[in-house]
């Protein structure tokens, strides 16, 4: 596809710091390259700002290869822009046309404040994980890593739960600010591997009450978070977490 | 100053586990008084803040990311390497130490090698065990896969995204001491400098990203984890935020850097397509397994690729290396790619790239196998450039990848300042002139789960028990001297942005140090280098305030010290008179323009000494001995 020049107008969420009142700020851009990608887009953007004695706006971002789950902003309402299974990163100015008008905010939710501008917190995801997303086991006393065979297709279906990035994009596409996505990924692939298995009932358990305790709402399958995930995480993996966790409360002791 | 590797006596076989034995252990009672800080949250950083924690030290963990599940380990596609022997293909412990020291052009330490190749196998039992969701073969077992450099099968994956479930395995290993209580987890803190007493680690320095406070920690030891410096280029494979602060830093506090000038340069990226692009993408080097390398015969041949009949094809590694192949070492596949576009044979727009076939795969194996390889890599590469590798081949060219050279460790990956260990790219240790393709998983997690662990006693043994108290003068001097270098870059009020010196510097970098390197080139870099560092004193524009949010003086920051650092690069680049690697050096190559390694002069590690930014580095030489291999001319013919 040839390089195009557009021109488009932004409308970014500018907030100095956690406590202060955000606001929109309205920018132009011309002659922005479509082989550019977004996020470098907004380094255009910046350095123009910077040069003209303004302050840049802040974004989190950092492999820029679609695996780090640092970058994400929502984009004329949908948490990483418009194409489907793409972070932000890895959307690029051709998916744009000329004279579009593009609305940048940060993913808004309960649990994620936010830092300055697009930067928020996701530490509660880590919080979460800290409930359970793990296998307890020390370094060291490990069987023979053939010991235990895996048939293919399960490890195949714990690998497309285990591709989450933990960008935040299920969360801040979810009405009720719900982590299930994100937590029924973790468990789903914990769930599907034998080594998981002992600790399958405390883990479901405690990460659901983790994440209520957290402030994350529960899912009302809208599947909001599906379409928006940047892995293509499919919404079967809240469909197992909630067996998971079913399974778990009726044989409680 | 004399190096002292500590390398073990004994047979190299034997060597690791007699170390272990000689060495101390601290007993379970005492390790919660010690205190460990582990900066950087990568394989290696996670690895070892989660086994230390694990074994009852009191971990802090420093990361400038918001979570420690976003260092830069997560981009690695391909895999890693272990001595398994499940393809039953004559893979040995003692073939993938040959291959990897090998691979290094005989450049790294032959007991740290093997070591690792020792390791290699218990660290996929222990991955497996955390659920990491390696690929498996219909029968349940493990999947492998070959890889540039080697003959045998033993590459580890997870698709595409190997390096990503290694991480989040760490990483969950990680979230597990901190919810135990045994690991405190403090994100988004830049470490700023290293704070020593009496030439002992001490603490560091740190500022929080978020408020702009700078604080200090005190620690028994301090573990760097803290990765490579690739992006001194400014583009490079790295992710935007990889720098070189806090070894160089370490560096200027009496921590020697070895080898700076060993960089490799990857051969399968997506080829730079726009001047305002920050940032090179690699495909993984696994794709060479089943995607053939050409270019078409006739010079300026620019039709489409389908039009280009087999006949007018060259597929020049097959043809010059008929025994390896599409699967020769990163670095003769780098450098052939250069030297056919720099015939004027490259395809693409700007004619810098080379081809990376995949129909005779595809016809071969079919699609849905093939995809299922490499899927992701092929989406990957059609969202960056629209097109669809399955349908038309892949356009690849070479770029700056890893960092071999790193601060200089003995065998317990300690460096010359007592108390300061370093793990993962951020060391120099076992990759040589050339890293071997799946090795720095391999590295990272050997070096944080299985090596630090068992050698940190040694030091902690006679270390002071009272830990230093930071609102001493020893820690506030640092403090003001940090606060003070923050305030020095705001003050500055040039017209420059950050991002352009990086790109002036990087160009420089790339011209005269990068794939082919010559003395009269190496002068020029070293001469204009302090120039632009002068620039960036006078005319760079930071703005903002040092205490809030404040991404570009985070940037600042950090080119501040790579244009220290580049000038170390290209010192060692001229020092080292020889072709070796990754690099040729255009006065030392065969008559048929191959590599030519200088075995009788150049068979050292080059450690650099810090002498004050007035004063010229010091070089010191650590030989490297071969007792169990002999180098060899590598030829992969």
């Amino acid at each position: 596809m040839a390089k195009q020049k557009i021109d488009i107008t932004l409308q970014i969420w500018r907030q100095e710091n956690p406590q202060s009142q955000g606001s929109f700020q309205h920018y132009s851009l011309s002659g922005i390259s479509t082989g550019l990608s977004f996020l470098e887009m907004l380094d255009v953007l910046n350095e123009n700002l910077t040069l003209n004695g303004q302050e840049p706006v802040a974004f989190d971002h950092d492999c820029r290869e679609g695996i780090c789950g640092m970058c994400g902003a929502v984009v004329n309402g949908r948490p990483h822009g418009p194409e489907p299974g793409t972070t932000l990163c890895q959307l690029h100015m051709r998916h744009f046309k000329d004279g579009d008008h593009l609305v940048i905010e940060p993913f808004r939710a309960r649990p994620f404040p936010i830092e300055r501008d697009l930067v928020i917190d996701r530490g509660s995801l880590d919080q979460l994980i800290q409930a359970g997303g793990y296998v307890s086991v020390n370094t060291g006393g490990t069987p023979e890593a053939n010991t235990i065979a895996i048939p293919r297709e399960t490890a195949e279906q714990a690998m497309d739960a285990a591709a989450c990035i933990g960008c935040g994009a299920c969360v801040a596409s979810c009405p009720n600010g719900s982590a299930m996505l994100f937590a029924g990924a973790k468990v789903s692939q914990l769930a599907l591997l034998p080594q998981g298995h002992p600790e399958g009932r405390e883990r479901a358990l405690n990460m659901v009450k983790r994440m209520d305790e957290l402030g994350f709402g529960n899912c009302g399958n809208e599947r909001e978070c599906e379409a928006s995930c940047p892995k293509r995480i499919s919404i079967r993996h809240i469909a197992r977490l909630n067996r998971e966790f079913i399974k778990a409360a009726l044989f409680s002791e | 100053m004399k190096l002292d590797a500590s390398i073990p006596d004994g047979p190299l076989a034997e060597k690791w586990d007699r170390h272990i034995f000689a060495g101390r252990i601290i007993s379970p009672a005492n390790r919660r008084k010690y205190r460990v800080i582990v900066v950087g949250t990568g394989l290696a950083g996670s690895a070892a803040a989660a086994t230390l924690a694990e074994l009852g030290y009191d971990v802090q963990v420093f990361t400038m990311h918001d979570t420690p599940r976003r260092a830069h380990s997560i981009a690695a596609q391909g895999g890693i390497n272990a001595a398994k022997n499940y393809a039953n293909d004559g893979d040995s412990i003692f073939r993938l130490f040959y291959d990897t020291i090998k691979g290094g052009d005989f450049r790294a330490r032959e007991a740290n090698v093997y070591r690792l190749a020792q390791i290699s196998n218990r660290i996929i039992d222990h991955c497996v065990a955390q659920g990491v969701p390696f690929a498996r073969e219909y029968g349940g077992g493990l999947a492998n896969r070959s890889f540039g450099g080697a003959q045998v099968s033993r590459t580890f994956y997870a698709r595409g995204q190997t390096g990503q479930q290694l991480l989040l395995g760490a990483y969950g290993a990680l979230m597990r001491q901190a919810r135990l209580g045994r690991v405190t987890i403090h994100p988004r803190q830049e470490m700023l400098d290293l704070v020593t007493e009496d030439n002992r680690a001490r603490g560091i320095v740190c500022r929080d990203m978020r408020t702009g406070a700078i604080t200090s920690h005190a620690g028994h030891v301090v573990v760097l984890a803290t990765g490579g410096y690739g992006n001194v280029y400014y583009l490079s494979t790295n992710a935007m935020s990889s720098n070189v602060t806090a070894a160089w830093r370490a560096h200027r506090k009496g921590a020697l850097f070895a080898n700076p000038c060993f960089v490799q340069i990857h051969p399968t990226c997506i080829p730079v397509h726009d001047e305002q692009q920050c940032k090179l993408t690699l495909m993984s080097e696994s794709l060479r397994n089943d995607g053939r390398v050409w270019v078409p015969k006739n010079a300026g041949d620019t039709r489409p690729p389908a039009q280009i009949p087999e006949s007018e094809r060259d597929y020049y590694l097959e043809n010059k290396y008929p025994g390896f192949g599409n699967l020769v070492p990163r670095d003769v596949a780098s450098r052939n790619a250069k030297q056919q576009c720099d015939q004027n044979k490259g395809v693409g727009e700007a004619g810098l790239a080379v081809y990376l076939d995949f129909a005779d795969a595809v016809k071969r194996d079919g699609l849905p196998a093939i995809l299922r390889k490499y899927g992701n890599l092929f989406q990957m590469y059609e969202k960056i450039t629209a097109h669809d590798p399955a349908v038309q081949p892949m356009m690849i060219y070479p770029a700056v990848h890893y960092s071999m050279g790193g601060l200089w460790v003995d065998y317990n990956l300690m460096s010359t300042l007592p108390g300061l260990y370093v793990l993962g790219e951020a060391n120099f240790s076992d990759h040589g002139a050339n890293r071997l393709g799946a090795s720095a998983l391999m590295q990272g997690l050997a070096d944080g789960y299985f090596i630090l662990p068992n050698t940190i006693g040694r030091y902690l043994a006679d270390c002071p028990l009272p830990l230093p108290d930071t609102t001493a003068s020893l820690f506030t001097a640092e403090t003001k001297k940090a606060e003070s270098f923050i305030t020095k870059l705001l003050a500055v009020k040039g017209k420059r942005t950050t991002g352009d010196i990086h790109r002036q510097l990087g160009r420089l970098l790339w011209d005269e140090c990068g794939l082919l390197r010559n003395g009269a080139g190496l002068g020029r870099a070293l001469a204009e280098i302090p120039a632009i560092r002068e620039e960036f004193w006078k005319n760079v524009l930071v703005p903002g305030t040092g205490m809030q949010l404040n991404q570009s003086l985070e940037r600042a920051g950090r080119l501040a010290d790579y244009l220290e650092f580049a000038e170390l690069m290209v010192r060692d680049a001229l020092d080292r008179e020889e072709s070796c690697g990754c690099h040729l050096r255009e006065e030392n190559q065969t008559e048929d323009n191959e590599a030519r390694r200088d075995d009788a002069n150049f068979c050292h590690v080059s450690a650099w000494e810090y002498r004050g930014e007035a004063t010229t580095p010091v070089r010191h030489r650590e030989p490297l001995v071969f007792d169990n291999v002999t180098p060899s001319q590598r030829s992969y013919r």
